[in-house]
């Protein structure tokens, strides 16, 4: 283990300047003489913007010059990619919109897989990126990218910028679509000219959408149909979703799942929405889901769903996914509605909203909650007889899964985790125990592989008292760990669990299960050739290597790592490459063909019902 | 499948057209016709799409057009509650032995001629597109040179306009 040098943590930005950059600007400028660039930074400051994280470049170059004297936090990364991530980690840390900066052309393209990845996860986060001067757009000038024309299809909005008086505006009106309705990235390409020409600038701009009008508020007739069907239902479930962490609703969920006794199953994008340790979690549904989540929602009569979109990961096929069920659907964005999944009861708004108004339904309605105990009985019974676990390798490797559940145990339910995607990011949805809403980060829809170390920057940055660990796999830490050296001289001490099996583990999985074990390409080299070497990695860029090869040393470092607070830390886990995720139901098949191990059939009692 | 007249109110800025039409052609969506232009107020454009789609697609596709933030409105015109048009240029051989027969056919479609060559007509001919395509099947033998067609525009019968009647938004 080495500890970075003091030169190195000398260069990093002071408390005083992160903590004057965290209060909010007043709402009402006098008119100042301003160039383009001079009134984006005002605007920034004036929406509030603590932080953005970017890199500058030629067209871009005249924003960086009033960013120099602002009092918003700029946070130079490496690598215009861990710019997004980590406005998105940011963003869902804090449930403010994160900013990320980018120059034109291949700067700007850099940005496509986290504003892709913020587009699928619906994250707010606003993605302002230097154009090339007015003149030479579509000339093919030198890095010259359409990135307004490539990122139609990802972004919740875009804005070619056309001059400077206008950039006030646009910028109030692209934090306000990112974070309001449905929330998702927005990104405003502005021209080197626009940035140099001078303009007034006043504050606030009047907001010019007369096509957006997010419905917030239900209907009532559809919440007292769904209320209803509630008291109707014998075997409901509430099938909840990343919608109603963003809403805020988590308190109104579980007042609902209490009031009503209804068995709750929690997607990779919700959880920590409603209690781990909650008697009517059953827990996440899915392809890699709980036996009792997945039996759930097969079985229901209906499912109450708040905030969440029918994602293929969740129903398997989906002509037979919850054959039996009637479907309350409710959502901000009407177009989920019946989009996988026709809706018996359509409700569109707010989850808050929905969820209250649920309660006072259901508290009003005549016959009050239903009767499930024979339900409770069947899925408790299913509980108790599949429980998530795993098998001790039987090489003397070091189980993945045991590693994740003692950082879990040990760094306990206050702290965030990120994870990147694949199989250690299966573990740590279902090893770790979340208690509170905002605890986990993750790539859900997307599946971005080297989200998980900027986005852990980025939540650090939102959320410097929380400790922040990101579970990464070797193969997804290998495409953005350049942040780290950001994170050791910017003073964001994140800890990054490299859960290294040497392989791209879930890709392996399914060649072992579906291409009988012809091992084409995931093999890293992280274990056989120690190329790279974590720790030697992790020290050449400023932060703290350690390593853990055995279950003994597992607690010792984790708590060594917990720690260390003046320098990111990463730990090589070196585990086992045989582990695999289970429960799975493979891949366009249905959730009743789901597997408890392998060859293991979980046996449904046909007089379960 | 059936065709559908979709009447689509966007505000009149730059990129809106590439955002509505990529949203069909994304979705797997053949637009049949499409046609854009101002409205009475200069600031809105309105964009006729005729597609072919069943209704479930159709509905998603028409929800998610009305998630650009750009999209003003979203109507469904059905043929029989409204008038749909339209604009055919066709050039027709018509030397001196056919050029009274194309002339009667004209005539008969109220089409107009619009340009006199010494061996061709250039005619002019609005209609919906069941009467274009009879023009057409009509002036076929006569040998067509070259044509050209507008995308269909479509308006409501009755007093009522697009901007004060209810909107296609299905939840």
């Amino acid at each position: 283990m080495t500890r970075p040098t003091p030169e190195t943590l000398a260069h990093r930005a002071s408390p005083a300047t992160v903590a004057a950059a965290a209060g909010q600007t007043q709402a009402v400028a006098s008119p100042v003489q301003t160039s383009g660039a001079g009134a984006l930074v005002r605007s920034l400051e004036a929406l509030g913007v603590e932080v953005a994280f970017g890199i500058p470049g030629g067209a871009i170059l005249p924003a960086y010059d009033p960013l120099y004297d602002s009092k918003v936090r700029h946070i130079l990364v490496r690598h215009e990619q861990g710019a997004g991530h980590a406005a998105t980690g940011y963003a869902q840390a804090t449930g403010k919109v994160g900013v990320c900066i980018a120059t034109s052309g291949p700067g700007a393209t850099n940005l496509v897989t986290p504003i892709a990845d913020a587009y699928m996860d619906s994250v707010p986060i606003v993605a302002i990126t230097g154009q090339v001067a007015r003149p030479s757009i579509g000339t093919d000038a030198f890095q010259e990218a359409d990135i307004q024309g490539i990122t139609l299809p990802i972004t919740k909005h875009n804005f070619l910028v056309q001059s400077a008086e206008e950039v006030p505006r646009i910028l109030a009106e692209a934090f306000h679509l990112a974070a309001t309705g449905r929330p998702g990235p927005v990104l405003v390409d502005i021209p080197k000219d626009v940035l140099q020409a001078q303009t007034t600038f006043t504050w606030p701009p009047a907001l010019d959408l007369p096509g957006y009008r997010p419905t917030l508020h239900p209907h009532g007739k559809q919440i007292r149909e769904a209320a209803r069907l509630i008291a109707a239902s014998r075997r409901p479930v509430l099938y909840v979703g990343g919608g109603v962490l963003k809403a805020g609703a988590t308190d109104g969920l579980r007042r609902l799942a209490e009031l009503t006794g209804i068995p709750v199953v929690t997607t990779l994008m919700a959880l920590g929405a409603f209690p781990d340790s909650h008697p009517q979690h059953l827990g996440m549904p899915g392809m890699h889901g709980t036996v009792p989540a997945v039996y759930a929602l097969q079985k229901a009569d209906l499912l109450v769903t708040l905030g969440a979109r029918f994602d293929d990961r969740v129903t398997g096929q989906l002509n037979s996914f919850a054959p039996d069920a009637k479907i309350v659907h409710a959502d901000i964005d009407p177009a989920e509605i019946g989009k996988n999944r026709h809706a018996d009861v359509p409700i569109v708004g707010d989850a808050r909203h929905v969820i209250d108004e649920l309660i006072a339904a259901v508290s009003a309605a005549a016959e009050g909650a239903g009767q499930y105990e024979p339900w409770w009985a069947t899925l408790n019974d299913l509980r108790e007889r599949y429980p998530l676990g795993y098998d001790e390798p039987t090489d003397g490797s070091l189980a993945p899964q045991y590693v994740i559940e003692r950082i879990g145990e040990l760094v306990g339910p206050d702290a965030i985790y990120v994870a990147g995607v694949g199989q250690h990011q299966m573990w740590a949805s279902q090893f770790i125990k979340y208690e509170k809403p905002g605890t986990w980060l993750n790539s859900g829809g997307a599946g971005t592989m080297g989200y998980a170390v900027p986005a852990a920057m980025g939540a650090k940055v939102g959320k410097p008292d929380t400790a922040v660990w990101a579970i990464d796999g070797d193969g997804c830490f290998q495409m953005t760990n350049q942040e780290l050296a950001t994170c050791a001289l910017e003073g964001i001490p994140v800890k990054i669990a490299v859960i290294n099996n040497g392989n791209l583990g879930m890709v392996r999985q399914w060649q072992t299960l579906f291409y009988e074990g012809r091992y084409s390409n995931t093999e890293l080299g992280t274990h056989k050739h120690r190329i790279p070497d974590f720790v030697k990695l992790a020290e050449a860029l400023g932060c703290v290597g350690l390593r853990c090869e055995s279950k003994d040393d597992v607690d010792k470092i984790i708590q060594q790592a917990m720690e260390i607070n003046d320098a990111p830390v990463v730990i090589d886990f070196t585990v086992g490459k045989d582990a695999m995720v289970w429960p799975m139901v493979a891949a366009g098949t249905s959730n009743d063909e789901i597997m408890f191990a392998r060859d293991v059939r979980p046996a449904f009692e046909e007089d379960d019902l | 499948m059936n065709k559908h007249t979709l009447s689509v109110l966007v505000e009149n800025k730059p990129s809106v057209l590439a955002r509505v039409s990529g949203l069909f052609s994304r979705r797997g969506f053949n637009i049949d016709s499409l046609a854009v232009g101002e409205t009475e107020n200069p600031d809105v454009s309105r964009i006729t799409i005729v597609v072919n789609a069943d209704s479930s697609p159709l509905e998603q596709v028409t929800k998610q057009l009305n998630k650009l933030v750009n999209v003003l409105k979203i109507v469904e015109l059905d043929p029989g509650q409204s008038v749909q048009r339209e604009l055919l240029l066709v050039k027709v051989r018509a030397d001196r032995a056919q050029r009274s027969q194309v002339l009667e056919t004209v005539e008969l479609f109220r089409a107009k001629v619009i340009d006199v060559a010494p061996d061709t007509l250039t005619i002019e001919a609005t209609g919906n597109p069941d009467k274009l395509d009879a023009l057409l099947r009509d002036l076929e033998p006569y040998g067509i040179k070259e044509m050209v067609q507008s995308g269909l525009v479509a308006i409501g019968r009755g007093s009522r306009s697009i901007t004060t009647g209810p909107a296609l938004r299905a939840a």
